[in-house]
């Protein structure tokens, strides 16, 4: 199935801004972080198709994951 | 003999010089902030803001006078939405810090300076606004802000600024802020990147940006923060405030801007639910 994933902030340092991957029936979140090697702990927030999502949430053909760094300073 | 609205009327033009409004304090006895009271609802205004009249009129900068607003966190963000809006001339601001400045603040919190090392950040804080603007009162809170009790710093306050820099001070802020009924501006930055956001109580936004936070702390554990990323987002927040207090424009809610200084892009995200 495609996936589009798009970076925010941090996470396109290295990376990339979007990129379509073509990833296994089953994949969730969580595989798409672990394969872009971003540490879960760094995560904010999680939408797909514009929706929040937690990180174990299963993809889908066509879906468009976004993935946003945790900024926390004052 | 006269009276202090007899003085203010005999003002040259519908300016009122620094110098004019002193000395009417002097002469009555009052605050410089009870004469810029006077002054803006007889239609005078202080001519510190002849610059702003164009953008805010003379009524709307008396709205800001009568205004309240908290600032939580005095640091990098904090720091320059008290700035901002004691130049703006919101009359009266409630700063919340517990720490003191460090040395490693000084690459980027605009009110530390050698001179503030191991001062109470609000403390510094409400002598940068006497310094700057006189007729601002600055309520300095050195206790840190928590539920409960802890809140009490938000009482009266109609707009509160979110520049916390811890997940769980920042969700606990929301809440707060959400069972008072009062919008919060919320910013937060790491490295070249920042973020932006106002919430209106029930929106869920802030907690939805930390959605799956695991720690405390984001990235700027890992970046730091330069000097130019509290700047930028600290004076979105502040236009942000200025807005929310005169019921002007479009408020930044149900999205948040995301900005990369890096690439210099700025990204709205729309919370849809």
């Amino acid at each position: 199935m495609q996936v589009t994933i798009r970076l925010f902030a941090s996470f396109r340092v290295g990376r990339f801004v979007e990129e379509t991957r073509d990833l296994p029936p089953d994949a969730s979140v969580a595989d798409v972080v672990r394969a872009l090697e971003i540490p879960a702990e760094a995560i904010g927030m999680i939408m797909l198709d514009r929706r929040h999502a937690p990180l174990e949430q299963r993809l889908h053909d066509g879906a468009r994951l976004a993935l946003f760094p945790l900024l926390g300073g004052g | 003999m006269d009276t202090l609205r007899e003085v203010l009327q005999e003002a040259d033009g519908d300016l009122l010089s620094w110098g004019v409004q002193c000395a009417a304090a002097e002469r009555f006895g009052l605050s410089v902030a009870a004469v810029e009271e006077e002054a803006l609802s007889l239609g005078l205004l202080p001519a510190r803001y002849r610059r702003n009249r164009e953008t805010i009129s003379v009524r709307q900068q008396l709205t800001l006078f009568r205004s309240r607003v908290a600032v939580v966190g005095c640091g990098g963000l904090g720091g320059y939405v008290i700035e901002e809006l004691a130049r703006l001339g919101v009359g009266t601001l409630v700063a919340v810090d517990p720490d003191r400045f460090e040395e490693h603040n000084l690459n980027r919190q605009i009110l530390s300076s050698i001179a503030a090392l191991g001062r109470p950040k609000a403390e510094v804080a409400a002598e940068r606004v006497r310094a700057v603007n006189p007729a601002v009162t600055l309520v300095p809170v050195t206790t840190p802000f928590a539920p409960g009790d802890g809140a009490a710093c938000l009482d009266g306050a109609t707009v509160v600024v979110d520049a916390v820099d811890s997940v769980p001070g920042r969700l606990a802020l929301c809440e707060a802020c959400a069972r008072r009924g009062v919008p919060l501006v919320h910013g937060a930055i790491a490295g070249w990147y920042g973020q932006v956001t106002t919430e209106f109580p029930g929106d869920g936004t802030v907690a939805a940006l930390y959605g799956v936070a695991e720690t405390d702390r984001g990235e700027e554990r890992r970046l730091g923060n330069p000097s130019f990323t509290p700047a930028v987002v600290a004076s979105l927040q502040a236009a942000e405030v200025c807005k929310l207090l005169l019921g002007v424009g479009q408020p930044l809610r149900r999205r948040a801007l995301i900005l990369n200084l890096l690439d210099m892009s700025v990204e709205e995200i729309p919370f849809d639910g």
